[in-house]
């Protein structure tokens, strides 16, 4: 059964200020999504309200997962819901290896009415399995007892985070910028990883970039484009070439009131951008 | 140190009075060098003022609610079988993870180690050290590394240690078996005032677990004034463990120090778990060179403890090296304290010395008190220090979160990858894990969500 991702009218605010002003986007199961736009036009500010970081205040609209109201739930339920997402800049959490993480994960999402303090899947079985996903992503195996993304290069980061998508299973994985940071090879190794697991478990994937490199391989079947906190245009993989030889300056002309949000939020992202960073 | 006031000292007050003294000493039956070791702690103890918070050790740590006259010395009395059973459980936990071990309950030593265990050292309650190791105790104990002249407490507990224990490892003796002892107070066991004696000589090695329980007391209040010194000879390698549990009605006041000779390690591991209040001097000096010391501690606090470790490093000779990494974790209201000292002195070149305190601070109520400090004579050395006080990062628990981890359990995890370094360093698996435990069942105690 194909589940379905719904977006409608979202409408996301930061501090007061709004960011996304009436997004609408449906995924189904086993579709590949790319949502592209240029820096500050909200792409983020979406992944994280998707998932529900608190910082990230919904005033409007609407998300559901397969009926499933996303907005009410917690970030864990979410993830149980189904829903993972990749981060742009995974957290570093030291002291806490990448096993031992992970196994608190899987067995949460295998078991979501799991209660505190019970017990965990077994060790054997979860060590099987983990190695056999590294061996599949080219990882040391020696990676699994690195404390989780501490000391890791841009790289073994998304590794990681293609590795911990892999291993979750989630029927809807949003992919921020997975491409950054990253050389042409890894780009390769990583999007070959998400490719094999969507087919595997026709999952439906959100790529989030604004270049063109990561979508040479993992194929959209949907374009979207974001700007000035809405999208704005929807397509086929043509609009990744459209964009790649033409830039967003026909966006802005076409929409003029999008850009007008797009130059106010620029303004306000720079400061923020270096902050994140 | 710094204690020391020029004012005219308020009276000692007490329950620890000249009456109370004399009764003590009749009920022991002790040689004479010792009743005189006593008489004259006890004039000390007297005469030392009594801690204000213009101390700068005191500033912090408010003794006020101490009433020390509520307590006596600990009659001769031996705990009942109740008492007993109470330090029961962690005697069978104690004993599946250590080779042997002696233990003290309310004051009175009441298991004995199993010689067969010791390859020729000698593991013994104080109060048989008297009897058959007087040398030993007339040449160590209180003399050298903790002497009476400390302060207050260091006099009070001089004048009435009661119990403790006695290793004693001859030269080129290597106990491989790692023994401990476990020091009790429970039902109606009040005051313990035990001492741990630690000799190494030449090229001894031995590892030692000490751990302090306070159960079942029902809230009554309790006080423990104690003391560690540690002699460590040539070339000996000590591990020395000591885990301070006592119920959070307990006054937990202790002075502690090891002098490390030449070429000889040092591996000093502190749990500071318990107590309603703690205020401990943890020292080490390295006294020959080459000596070599590495000081662990991991610090919890809950409710409305208030714990005060002040730690110091003494580098008396040239090539010596320290390395001392605190952690602590705080919630609710509790409070920590930390104050570090390196010294080194114009003879000790070549000193390697580091010091770090980090603390985890999980409620808005809590507080942490992180002092490093450093004091170099010598001009060839390298020292480094450093002390933080942070939060759980948000970012960490939403990250956690957005992978299915409840946040609850996402806290759990982020504390336990705090203190992993510390655990990192402590090369008793045991250890370890009572101390992962320890922190984990703090951290679950009380209703209030920490962060």
């Amino acid at each position: 059964m194909s589940k379905v991702l719904s977006i409608h009218n979202l409408h996301v605010a930061i501090a007061g200020k709004e960011i996304l002003k009436g997004v609408d986007l449906t995924i189904r199961q086993g579709e590949v999504h790319a949502l592209m736009g240029p820096n500050g036009s909200g792409k983020s500010t979406l992944s994280y309200a998707l998932m529900g970081h608190p910082s990230y205040e919904v005033t409007e609209g609407s998300v559901t997962l397969d009926g499933r109201d996303l907005l009410a739930l917690e970030p864990d339920e979410r993830a149980k819901a189904g829903l993972f997402l990749a981060f742009q800049y995974p957290t570093a959490i030291p002291g806490v290896t990448v096993a031992s993480f992970l196994r608190q994960a899987v067995t949460n999402i295998r078991h979501p009415d799991r209660k505190e303090g019970e017990d965990l899947i077994p060790m054997r079985d979860f060590r099987k399995e983990l190695r056999e996903q590294m061996d599949e992503l080219g990882m040391d195996q020696e990676f699994a007892r690195r404390y989780l993304n501490e000391g890791f290069s841009g790289g073994e980061k998304k590794r990681a985070e293609v590795l911990q998508l892999a291993m979750l299973r989630p029927a809807f994985a949003i992919l921020d910028e997975t491409d950054s940071g990253l050389d042409i090879d890894a780009v390769r190794v990583v999007s070959e990883g998400v490719n094999r697991f969507a087919a595997k478990h026709t999952t439906g994937i959100l790529v989030i970039t604004h270049y063109q490199r990561i979508l040479n391989y993992i194929k959209p079947g949907f374009v979207h484009i974001l700007f000035g906190g809405r999208i704005v245009e929807n397509g086929g993989p043509e609009l990744v070439d459209v964009l790649e030889t033409q830039g967003y300056d026909w966006v802005r002309e076409k929409y003029p009131e999008a850009a007008r949000d797009e130059d106010e939020m620029e303004k306000q992202h720079a400061p923020l951008k270096q902050l994140a960073f | 140190m710094s204690s020391a006031s020029t004012t005219t000292p308020p009276a000692a007050p007490g329950g620890f009075t000249e009456l109370a003294f004399e009764t003590f000493l009749r009920s022991r039956d002790e040689p004479r060098w010792l009743i005189d070791r006593r008489r004259e702690a006890f004039t000390l103890f007297k005469a030392a003022p009594w801690p204000t918070s213009k101390d700068e050790e005191w500033r912090r740590t408010d003794i006020r609610g101490l009433k020390l006259d509520a307590f006596a010395p600990p009659g001769r009395r031996e705990p009942d079988a109740e008492a007993r059973a109470a330090l029961d459980p962690l005697w069978q936990e104690l004993s599946t993870h250590y080779a042997t071990g002696i233990a003290q309950v309310n004051a009175e030593a009441t298991r004995a180690a199993d010689p067969a265990k010791l390859g020729g050292a000698i593991f013994v309650d104080l109060g048989r050290a008297v009897k058959e190791s007087p040398e030993l105790l007339r040449r160590f104990l209180l003399t050298e590394a903790v002497t009476p002249r400390e302060d207050a407490f260091a006099a009070l507990h001089a004048a009435f240690w009661t119990g403790g224990t006695l290793l004693y490892v001859p030269r080129g003796v290597k106990v491989e078996a790692p023994l401990f002892s476990l020091v009790g107070l429970a039902r109606d066991g009040h005051v313990d005032m035990d001492h741990t004696l630690v000799v190494l000589e030449e090229g001894a090695e031995a590892t030692l677990v000490r751990e302090t329980s306070g159960r079942d007391r029902a809230g009554a209040p309790a006080l423990h004034v104690g003391a560690v010194e540690i002699f460590a000879g040539r070339g000996a390698r000590l591990r020395f463990v000591n885990i301070q549990n006592w119920d959070t009605s307990t006054w937990h006041f202790s002075r502690e120090r090891a002098l490390v000779g030449s070429d000889a390690a040092l591996q000093w591991t502190v749990g500071a778990l318990g107590s309603r209040l703690a205020k401990v001097n943890q020292e080490v000096a390295l006294t020959g060179e080459g000596a070599r010391a590495q000081v662990n501690g991991v610090m919890f606090t809950t409710g409305r403890q208030h714990l005060a470790y002040f730690t110091r490093q003494d580098h008396q000779a040239p090539h010596t090296t320290s390395d001392l990494l605190y952690k602590g974790g705080l919630k609710d209201r509790s409070r920590i304290v930390w104050k570090g000292m390196i010294r080194v002195e114009k003879d000790a070149q070549r000193t390697d010395a580091y010091q770090k305190d980090d603390n985890l601070v999980l409620s808005d109520a809590a507080r942490a008190d992180s002092i490093p400090g450093l004091e170099i004579e010598a001009n060839d050395v390298r020292c480094t220090h450093g002390a933080t006080a942070g939060r759980v990062d948000e970012d960490m628990i939403f990250y956690a979160r957005s992978r299915g981890v409840s946040k609850e359990t996402a806290i759990r995890l982020i504390v336990e990858g705090f203190f992993a370094n510390v655990y990192d360093r402590i090369t008793l698996e045991p250890v370890q894990e009572t101390l992962r435990q320890a922190v984990a069942d703090k951290l679950q105690l009380g209703a209030a969500t920490p962060v």
